[in-house]
């Protein structure tokens, strides 16, 4: 009965199971979760900053989309679809790779506006602002 | 304020949850083992621990039943969405970067509204130019290659069935974005339900993060069922 309902799900994935999932992704929100509401889809970079003394980085997707369609940097310039699952630095980014493709000075301002990419509070984990998960308890 | 509300309910939902776990441990169910619940590739990595921690605290004071009961607990009141950067959780305000960043509501000013996500309507405002995002990064002028092909996805239960339409998506993405990663591109090749979708998968790769929110069921499920059943319903209001 549950099982047809839950349509895809495999079925060791128990409707229990699911419940427990799903609130332990709701406790880890509580928990940790930061008193932050910020824009949909603003991501928050932050495997390496932190640990290098500097404040993450924040990409904001609402101001770039309104610029260029998902296709130019999801496909073109290789983003995969997972915040801080690009594993990007700065060599890369001066090489011209991910931020870099733009932010050269031509296409966009240039690498050397530090804090305008790296602005975010210090301490703030990689993850993508305004998710559903993060919804479910706001 | 909100932090000490956050942890009232912490506190409140590591009661409940309790329930949870107990009620399954004794239905003898898998064991309860919170790393079999871990989806593979969410940032849930240090849940569990701290509502042990939390739990002997102090309850929260008291507080005047008025600041204690806001009409809307949960939901984020309209005033409060699109903050300014420096508002908003993230941003430092200390940052000498910060106050150099545009607020959403400047840009979203002349923009189609919607009541979710970002709260514009993404996929007017490329209809009717309010917008003109670039398809190439360098050239203004490159036009995105549209393909008119909508799938039906029929629903059990009583939902809508879900229309899943490619032209209003290859506005934007190409077609590597989802197949074949996402999505084998052949229509019955492909499991999808809700609970995926919630959990970031599927739809839910974009939907929930970056395009529109699960909240907006309708647009989704956007087929009535007593229509007469047709392999696809091409409905090319766009162009
Ligand atoms: C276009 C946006 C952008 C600009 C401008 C920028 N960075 Fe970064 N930087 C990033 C991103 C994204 C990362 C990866 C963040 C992470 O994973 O923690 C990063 C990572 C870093 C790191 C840690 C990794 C490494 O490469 O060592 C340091 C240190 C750093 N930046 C310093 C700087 C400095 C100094 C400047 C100014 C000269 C600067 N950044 C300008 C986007 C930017
Ligand atoms: C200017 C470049 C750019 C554009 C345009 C862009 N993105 Fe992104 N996107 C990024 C970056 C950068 C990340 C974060 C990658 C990282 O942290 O390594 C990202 C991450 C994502 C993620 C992953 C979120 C997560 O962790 O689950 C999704 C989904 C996504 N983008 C969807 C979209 C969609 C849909 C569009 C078009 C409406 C779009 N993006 C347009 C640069 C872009
Ligand atoms: C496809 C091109 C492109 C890529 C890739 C790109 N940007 Fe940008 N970005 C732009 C453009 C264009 C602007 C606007 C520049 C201007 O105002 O002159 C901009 C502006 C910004 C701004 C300032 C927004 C504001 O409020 O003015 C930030 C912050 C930013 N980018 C961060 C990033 C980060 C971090 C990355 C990499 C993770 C990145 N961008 C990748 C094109 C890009
Ligand atoms: C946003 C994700 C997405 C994008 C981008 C996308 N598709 Fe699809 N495509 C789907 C989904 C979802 C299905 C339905 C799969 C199913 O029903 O199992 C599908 C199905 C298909 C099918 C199978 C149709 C059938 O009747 O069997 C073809 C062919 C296809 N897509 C081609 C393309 C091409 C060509 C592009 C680029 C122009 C593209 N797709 C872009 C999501 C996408
Ligand atoms: C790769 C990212 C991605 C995936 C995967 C994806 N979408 Fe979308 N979808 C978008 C974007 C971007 C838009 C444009 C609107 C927006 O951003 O809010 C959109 C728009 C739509 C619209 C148009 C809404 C309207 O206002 O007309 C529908 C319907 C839709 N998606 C359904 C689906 C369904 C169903 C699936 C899964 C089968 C799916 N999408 C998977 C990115 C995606
Ligand atoms: C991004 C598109 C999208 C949105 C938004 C969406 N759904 Fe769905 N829904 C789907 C797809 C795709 C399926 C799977 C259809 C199939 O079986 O192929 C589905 C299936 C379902 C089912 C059948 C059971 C299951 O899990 O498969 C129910 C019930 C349902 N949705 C309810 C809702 C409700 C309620 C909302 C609003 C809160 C909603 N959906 C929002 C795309 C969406």
């Amino acid at each position: 009965m549950t099982r047809k309902f839950l349509g895809g799900v495999p079925a060791s994935r128990s409707p229990m199971r699911l419940l427990r999932l799903v609130f332990l992704v709701f406790l880890a929100v509580i928990v940790w979760g930061s008193e932050a509401m910020a824009e949909y889809g603003d991501i928050v970079i932050n495997n390496y900053s932190d640990k290098a003394g500097m404040r993450p980085a924040i990409f904001p997707h609402w101001f770039h989309r309104i610029r260029f369609r998902c296709k130019v940097c999801h496909a073109d310039l290789g983003f995969k679809f997972k915040a801080g699952g690009n594993d990007i630095n700065m060599l890369k980014i001066i090489d011209g790779q991910f931020c870099g493709g733009c932010h050269n000075g031509e296409v966009a301002w240039s690498v050397e506006n530090c804090d305008i990419c790296h602005s975010g509070k210090p301490n703030t984990p990689t993850q993508v602002h305004g998710n559903t998960i993060q919804k479910l308890v706001k | 304020m909100k932090r000490l509300s956050l942890i009232a309910l912490a506190l409140l939902v590591a009661v409940l949850g309790a329930g949870i776990f107990v009620d399954a441990s004794a239905q003898q169910q898998a064991p309860a083992k919170a790393a079999d619940a871990k989806p593979a590739d969410k940032p849930a990595d240090k849940p569990a621990a701290k509502p042990a921690d939390a739990k002997p605290a102090d309850p929260a004071p008291a507080k005047p039943a008025a600041a204690a009961n806001p009409f809307n607990r949960l939901m984020i009141p309209k005033a409060d969405r699109n903050p300014p950067p420096i508002k908003d959780g993230i941003h430092d305000p200390e940052s000498p970067g910060t106050p150099m960043l545009q607020p959403p509501l400047d840009a979203f000013g002349g923009m189609p509204k919607s009541n979710a996500g970002n709260n514009i309507n993404w996929v007017q405002a490329i209809k009717d130019k309010t917008i003109n995002p670039r398809y190439d990064r360098l050239n203004p002028k490159e036009e995105p290659m549209i393909l008119d092909l909508d799938i039906v996805r029929e629903v059990k239960g009583f939902m809508p069935d879900v229309v899943y339409p490619h032209d209003r998506h290859t506005e934007w993405l190409d077609c590597s974005n989802c197949h074949p990663d996402i999505f084998i591109p052949q229509k019955g090749q492909n499991t999808i339900s809700m609970a995926q979708i919630l959990m970031g998968q599927k739809c839910g790769v974009c939907h929930g993060k970056v395009a529109f929110p699960v909240s907006e069921c309708r647009l989704c499920h956007s087929k009535k069922k007593d229509q007469p059943k047709a392999a696809s319903v091409s409905a090319p209001a766009a162009k």
